[in-house]
């Protein structure tokens, strides 16, 4: 057997080329339903997972699948904003902790979470250095974050403006890293976490320029009727929140009318969160109240069917290659019947010519299962981190 | 002469429902002997050689080799007198293109379990391959090979069984001169060293005065 597993080796050895195409296409035909299986398996355990920890979701009335993926993901277009006084009503029916989420910015491609600290003990998010925010302008890094960009407590990031040209608008603003997390193999991992006002700031709703009624500032004061100063475009305006500037910075009109893009509620039990639940089903409301583990069940529906459909393929495609793989073989035995003779004709038994070809095939089956079991094992062990990497992108 | 080593008597054979018939009489051939084959082609002097080595089976009549009455054995019987008795060249050579020369030339061991592939085989292989020349290209395959060097890989995968016959049919077919003479050289220096009785078909009729014997076809088939 030995020698017979040798001129096997040999054979295929000699015909790489075509040895290399037929184990590669048993490979893929293992490999791709299963390690199609186990992807889908582990972005549903993700996404799921990550439902299951958000118990309800409020956000303006639009997509509810738009509202969770941006909520619960940071991913997606930013769902319609929602103005804040809607937080304040649903933790005014006290029936659960609600945290205001605001996911519209971004600083060098990585979100930026406008929240409140309740949003780390909901999430039981650690920090490996650091302290969480207290004040305007500073921020806590998600792991991933803090590792793409070298960063470490007391350095600061730059939130980038969504519109260049919009110069009445957003600024970019330099905010003092006070803290980092532990790593939470979640989407929290990539975000930046601001206070809520902080995003307001971003916003240009809030902002922060130097006293116009001192006398430093007296040249570029317009007019003065009482309490209300007009400036020109001279005044200095902060782009840097600091503890000697911070007393400077505030916010023009109704705090409740400020934008906040969703509102994560978290009931303590069923009945809170089906009376909760039941305060938001009026049509006449602007905002609706879902149920993220719903959302993404329906989406994963979604995405096994089109698995099923996707793995009928694979083992359409499957079958087809084996039927050219089993042609090619038979072509071959064709092509080789006068080595066979001359095999036999040597002292070779037809059964040790036979065993002779079965090994080769039985070789190039074996190195392909081999091959496909390692990139399943590959898979499942690294999958997860493809996962994210994908959901990132 | 003395008892032969091979005799064939009321020899008759047919390829299916072709109009092909071998019949021959009787033929000995003596035992350490060097016999060419000649005759037209398709006179059936392969067919010959095939039914003297167990290949294929005639219809009717006996051949009996050293004793042993060939077309009495079953097929692995045969076989296994294959291995014991025959050594085999082909006129194409029939070396396999994906095995090193060592590899071809040590093939029947490869290929019958009833044979023990061992060093002392591989020594040998490696002692044949020296006395014929080609000690130096036992890592190269057929294909790098000329048409001269190709054929003495086959008269070294033929006696490296040290059979008692070699048969080989049409040789030097493919040979230019120099190498027709060599490849011949080798056959017979192999043959007389080793008292091997040495079969040969050819067309070729410069190469008759070699041999012992000269068999024809016409007049033996008649």
């Amino acid at each position: 057997m030995r020698q017979t597993l040798y001129l096997a080796w040999r054979y295929l050895a000699f015909h790489r080329l075509k040895t290399s195409i037929l184990v590669t296409s048993i490979t893929l035909i293992l490999f791709l339903p299963v390690g199609l299986r186990v992807l889908v398996r582990q972005s549903s355990e993700q996404l799921t997972r990550r439902a299951e920890q958000t118990p309800l979701v409020i956000g303006v009335k639009g997509s509810p699948l738009e509202l969770v993926l941006s909520t619960l993901y940071f991913r997606s277009d930013a769902p319609g904003a929602m103005r804040y006084e809607e937080v304040e009503v649903a933790r005014r029916a006290a029936l659960a902790p609600v945290v205001p989420m605001s996911v519209r910015y971004h600083a060098q491609a990585h979100p930026i979470v406008g929240t409140s600290v309740e949003y780390f003990d909901h999430r039981r998010l650690a920090l490996v250095s650091g302290r969480r925010f207290a004040m305007l302008g500073e921020c806590v890094l998600g792991s991933s974050v803090a590792a793409a960009l070298d960063a470490e407590v007391g350095d600061a990031v730059i939130s980038s403006p969504d519109n260049l040209f919009d110069l009445a608008g957003e600024y970019p603003l330099k905010m003092t890293i006070v803290g980092i997390l532990a790593t939470s193999q979640g989407p929290d991992d990539d975000a930046i976490f601001v206070d809520v006002k902080t995003t307001w700031v971003i916003a240009g709703i809030g902002h922060g320029h130097e006293d116009v009624t001192k006398r430093e500032a007296a040249s570029a004061v317009l007019s003065t009727d009482g309490n209300r100063v007009v400036a020109n475009a001279s005044i200095v305006q902060y782009n840097e929140i600091t503890p000697e500037n911070a007393s400077e910075f505030h916010f023009h009109g109704d705090l409740s009318d400020h934008p906040v893009t969703a509102a994560i509620a978290f009931p303590p039990d069923a009945k809170s969160s089906a009376l909760l639940q039941g305060r938001y089903t009026a049509d006449d409301l602007p905002t609706q109240i879902v149920r993220p583990d719903v959302v993404m069940g329906e989406l994963l529906d979604t995405i096994l069917t089109i698995e099923s459909f996707i793995l009928a393929g694979a083992v359409v495609v499957g079958l087809a290659t084996i039927a050219s793989a089993t042609l090619v073989f038979l072509l071959s035995l064709r092509l080789r019947r006068r080595e066979m003779e001359t095999l036999v004709k040597i002292g070779g038994s037809r059964t040790s010519v036979a065993a002779l070809m079965a090994s080769e095939v039985v070789t190039v089956l074996v190195v392909g299962t081999v091959l496909a079991a390692l990139l399943t094992f590959v898979t499942s062990r690294f999958g997860d981190v493809f996962v994210r990497a994908l959901m990132r992108m | 002469m003395s008892q032969p080593l091979i005799r064939v008597r009321e020899l008759s054979f047919a390829y299916g429902e072709g109009d092909f018939r071998l019949s021959i009489p009787e033929l000995d051939v003596a035992r350490a002997s060097s016999v060419a084959f000649i005759g037209p082609s398709g006179s059936g002097k392969t067919t010959l050689l095939h039914l003297m080595a167990g290949i294929s089976l005639p219809q009717s009549g006996r051949i009996d080799t050293d004793g042993v009455e060939v077309t009495k054995l079953s097929e692995n019987q045969r076989r296994a007198f294959r291995i014991q008795h025959i050594g085999l060249v082909f006129q194409e050579f029939e070396l396999l293109e994906y095995l090193s020369v060592l590899d071809n030339i040590l093939l029947p061991y490869r290929i019958n379990p009833a044979l023990r592939y061992t060093k002392a085989v591989r020594e040998r292989a490696r002692a044949i391959s020296s006395r014929v020349g080609i000690e130096d290209k036992l890592d190269r395959y057929p294909g790098q090979l000329s048409q001269g060097e190709r054929q003495r890989v086959a008269v070294c995968r033929s006696v490296l069984t040290e059979p008692s016959v070699l048969m080989a049919d049409e040789p030097t077919g493919n040979l230019d001169p120099h190498n027709k003479g060599k490849v011949l050289d080798i056959l017979f220096d192999y043959a007389e060293a080793n008292a091997t009785t040495l079969l040969m078909v050819t067309h070729d009729h410069d190469l008759l005065e070699r041999f012992e014997r000269v068999v024809d076809f016409k007049e033996l088939i008649s």
